[in-house]
């Protein structure tokens, strides 16, 4: 009886709010791991979606018409991102995705983005050598992360190299381009050593102990590291008890920002290094005003801001403003009207759309300091452009990529003037 | 870190006290450091020059202070003030005294700027202000740091180092930061040189490797490379032999920490035959355990600090073993017989256990505080013995001696061997089984909270935490043979050890393949493992 009665009062409720919600709302599909390892990365930009979106209705929505967030949870499981993305194209109509953090994850969603024709934006640094008509690259590709945090190095006296990294494609393809970048700037083979080390590696004596070894050949080293996320506590408590502190070998990383360092004591790491396009302690009045509504959001002033969600504040902007320009959410309006569209990003300049789906940024290079925040110790002259294909790897050093019409190519071979070359 | 650090400034204020009249006036000091506000990296580092040129032992107090990043200005008035960070606020110090000057708001003051190149500057002109220093851990610093820097400017500071200095080994120290000076100034004589390389070979390490590598500039003459070149060949072969202690004692610290994982599973799946694929999340619900005690501690008895890790042993093991008695009550008891239905199920559990964490604590890792004790490294001869390592090795071989005394020793471990060998008997004989498995079970699940607190040391303390070493803990009880301790512990240390042997040579990556390649081969060989018992995993 009791049952019965509570299953009518659901539906109940069920038929008097779905009406309503479907007609005056735009959907916005939120894909990020809420569960599984990935939880650690992606729940935080679930909630800064969510906070964008609100933001975004409270002045007055888009197209006169209130945004409705509508998050689903792919467990860290590739093959469910897939389902996932397609249930919210198709089931729940979003207008756009923003999600994924991986690079496998996104691999598994291109098909369904394609097939169904929806738009995605992309948040994290990636290892680049792809650029998809139905997907946005906020993220840094590698000429806006890993390169100026070489040439950073190379600045301070550094010559011999360790390129430590997490063993999977987006390590392995920065790598190569580091490598032929470094070759290319004079640094012999016998300077550089390169290191890779399974997922949630946690035993780095032998590592750290080699590291060292390789920087007593009486030359400044710095380790430039692509280890992923939750390898970095481990890797880096190791070096400091080894005793090795920034000024005898810095590491530069490429994975580790705020979130990360929230699980450590800073204090061993002073003078570390990382490379992004954002940091929190970033002195603007925009970066200042985000990190207030962040905290009001989420009820908790000591969270901290990070990279990837400042990339989600400038690709929803940029959709927001590409979709009130064609002045509908169709995906193929908006996939012609997003390019050129500038926003402010945080760091006190504009980010623009280019032609390739990617975008301009500044880069910055931060030192950890020992409350967990970063210091800006250099940054670029200017932004710099997205770079979807490597110019320092020979197969890909040809391709362009330019989705305006005309040539609406993701690939294009300038050398055989064909659209189609490798990686697709 | 703060130790040395506050002895330095002691033994600087000491001095500074001894001798004021020789050196520059604090007003005139107090103008050459007005150069830091307002900065550009290479405007702090030229004040930081000019402020060291002044041979001050009070400059050294100021540096130290831009050291570590505790030299700030007052936007107001621009006056430099020390400064540490006090939750939201700034606890002020007066320059030279040190003495409390009140608290500020954080946007009042800022910071003086350094980065690795300045931090690298500052540690050598500490060292040429501090070799002279009354205190020894002073002069110790200083001297490395000079070792390090092969400034010839310190060079008649040290001289005068050398002839005071009591201690014969800080006076070796020395010399070799002499002998480092002298090789690397080209105006010094060719045989005061030559003795300077016999000098740092004999020094031997790391930091002889390089600096005979990088001393030498291009018009060095051919006799002195060629004599750096052997040196280098010479301690190089050295280090090689230390090399391989140092894959021993790798391999045994890994071996521990295996040893510490599997020490529970050995116990549940070795000696009940229990498929607990939960196990995992009990060594991460004692990590937590930890995390738990330490934020209780630093909001409420900072002071205990350093003996949280004491406090949270008996803890994380009655909260695992509590929970490892309920999955045993509740679930696992149902299931016995069943081992394919009770991988399933303690699957499911530890699944329910990892997100259950990630809902309370959230997803994000949890900051665990080394105690100091468990801090930093120790050198012996070419070593590096790290001690959260070597407490771990200690703790893992106490938990393991314990264990060992519980199952032989005590009446509980009496009734745990009896139910094991026969059921049927041990129930004839007045044994109550059921509690017997719960006991034994909680007893596994405990220890696995032991781990636990141990693995927050040097692990992530994240809801995945246990994912990471169940698949290791699995392969060293079956390698060392289930139901058996002894087992364990020697299946632990030769994994660990060959995983280390084999690392350097094959990579992370495929050492672990080819250590899970040879386990696989091993046990076709030998299927119950290195120490076969007969027991209830047996017979079933």
């Amino acid at each position: 009886m009791n049952k019965a009665l509570a299953g009518l009062a659901l539906g109940l409720g069920v038929v008097a709010t779905t009406p309503a919600v479907a007609q005056d709302t735009i959907k916005v599909g939120i894909l990020h791991s809420l569960s599984g390892t990935m939880a650690i990365s992606e729940t935080t930009l679930k909630d800064a979606m969510l906070m964008l979106i609100e933001e975004q209705n409270k002045n007055g929505g888009l197209l006169g018409m209130q945004i409705e967030p509508v998050v689903v949870d792919p467990a860290s499981d590739w093959p469910l991102f897939a389902e996932k993305a397609r249930e919210l194209i198709e089931v729940n109509g979003v207008a756009a995705v923003f999600g994924c953090w991986t690079s496998v994850s996104r691999k598994s969603v291109l098909p369904v983005f394609e097939e169904l024709n929806s738009l995605l934006f992309y948040p994290v640094q990636y290892e680049g050598e792809e650029s998809q008509r139905n997907v946005f690259y906020t993220g840094a590709a590698p000429n806006q992360q890993a390169i100026p945090a070489v040439d950073y190095l190379m600045d301070q006296g550094v010559e011999r190299w360790v390129l430590a990294g997490t063993d999977y494609v987006y390590p392995r393809t920065t790598n190569k381009i580091l490598e032929q970048y470094l070759k290319d700037n004079g640094v012999a083979e016998e300077d550089v050593m390169i290191n890779y080390t399974p997922f949630g590696h946690s035993d780095w004596q032998t590592i750290v102990a080699d590291i060292k070894a390789f920087g007593s050949a009486g030359k400044m080293t710095a380790v430039v590291s692509t280890i992923n996320g939750d390898a970095n506590v481990p890797f880096y408590k190791e070096l400091a008890n080894q005793g090795i502190e920034a000024t005898d070998i810095p590491v530069v990383a490429f994975s580790v920002g705020e979130e990360e360092l929230a699980g450590i004591d800073t204090g061993p790491l002073v003078g570390h290094l990382a490379a992004w396009n954002y940091f929190m302690s970033a002195d603007t009045d925009a970066n200042h005003d985000f990190i207030d509504t962040w905290h009001a959001f989420i009820g908790d002033d000591t969270r901290v801001t990070n990279d990837p969600m400042e990339a989600h504040y400038i690709g929803f902007n940029m959709w927001v403003k590409a979709v009130e320009a064609a002045g509908t959410t169709d995906p193929d309006a908006v996939i012609d009207s997003i390019i050129g569209v500038s926003v402010p990003n945080l760091t006190g300049g504009y980010a623009a759309m280019m032609p390739n789906h990617h975008i301009t940024k500044p880069v910055l290079i931060g030192e950890i300091q020992d409350d967990g925040q970063f210091e800006i110790v250099d940054s670029t002259n200017g932004l710099v452009v997205g770079d979807a294909w490597s110019d320092y790897l020979p197969e890909s050093a040809p391709l362009i990529s330019d989705w305006r019409k005309p040539l609406s190519c993701g690939n294009f071979n300038t050398e055989t003037g064909q659209c189609g070359g490798t990686g697709g | 870190m703060t130790r040395p650090h506050r002895l330095i400034i002691l033994a600087v204020l000491c001095l500074g006290i001894a001798s004021t009249t020789a050196f520059a006036d604090e007003t005139s000091l107090r103008e050459i450091a007005a150069g830091f506000v307002g900065a550009n990296f290479s405007g702090v580092s030229e004040t930081a020059q000019t402020l060291a040129e002044t041979g001050d032992p009070a400059a050294a107090v100021i540096l130290q202070a831009l050291r570590e990043g505790r030299l700030h200005w007052m936007k107001s008035d621009e006056t430099l003030m020390i400064a540490d960070r006090d939750g939201r606020e700034m606890r002020l110090f007066e320059l030279f005294s040190e003495e409390p000057a009140g608290t500020a708001r954080r946007r009042d003051l800022s910071k003086v700027k350094v980065n690795n190149a300045i931090r690298n500057q500052v540690d050598g002109l500490i060292g040429g202000l501090t070799l002279l220093s009354p205190d020894p851990e002073a002069r110790r610093s200083a001297v490395t740091a000079v070792f390090e820097r092969r400034d010839p400017a310190f060079l008649e500071t040290l001289n005068r180092a050398i002839e005071q200095e009591e201690d014969a080994r800080l006076q070796a120290l020395m010399e070799d930061a002499r002998a480092a000076i002298v090789l690397a100034d080209d105006g010094a004589p060719l045989e005061a040189r030559l003795a300077a390389v016999a000098t740092i070979e004999a020094r031997g390490g790391q930091d002889a490797l390089s600096t005979l590598a990088a001393a030498l500039s291009e018009d060095a003459p051919p006799a002195l490379v060629d004599a750096a070149a052997e040196a280098r060949a010479t301690v190089e072969a050295r280090l090689k032999i230390w090399g391989y202690s140092q894959n021993v004692w790798q391999g045994v610290s890994l071996g521990s920490v295996l040893l510490l994982a599997a020490i529970g599973l050995a116990i549940t799946f070795g000696v009940m035959g229990v498929i607990n694929m939960a196990h995992g999340e009990l060594v991460m619900l004692g990590a937590y355990t930890t995390f738990f005690v330490q934020e209780i501690i630093r909001t409420s008895a900072p002071g205990l600090f350093e003996w949280s890790l004491l406090i949270a042993l008996p803890l994380a093991f009655l909260v695992s073993g509590g929970v490892g008695v309920l999955i045993e009550r509740g679930v696992v008891r149902w299931l016995y017989g069943r081992p394919l239905e009770t991988l399933l199920a303690t699957w499911g559990l530890s699944l329910i256990l990892q997100q259950t964490v990630r809902t309370i604590f959230g997803p994000n890792n949890r900051e665990v505080g080394n105690p100091d004790w468990m801090s930093g490294a120790m050198h012996l001869g070419e070593l590096t013995i790290t001690y959260n390592r070597l407490w771990i090795i200690v703790f893992a071989l106490a938990v393991f001696a314990l264990l060992l005394l519980v199952l032989r020793h005590t009446p509980m471990g009496l009734q745990m061997r009896a139910v094991t060998q026969n059921r049927a008997m041990a129930a004839d004989m007045g044994v109550r089984t059921g509690w017997v498995d719960a006991m034994t079970f909680g007893l596994g699940a405990g220890v696995a909270g032991l781990a636990g607190v141990a693995l927050s040391q040097i692990d992530n303390v994240s809801p995945n935490l246990g994912q990471s070493y169940i698949v290791d803990s699995f392969m060293v009880v079956v390698f060392g043979g289930a139901g058996n301790l002894w087992g364990a512990l020697a299946g632990a240390f030769t994994l660990g050890i060959a995983n280390k042997f084999l690392e350097p040579v094959a990579g992370a990556v495929l050492a672990k393949i080819l250590v899970l390649i040879f386990i696989i081969l091993f046990i076709q060989k030998r299927p119950r493992g290195l120490f076969a018992v007969r027991g209830r995993a047996v017979e079933a």
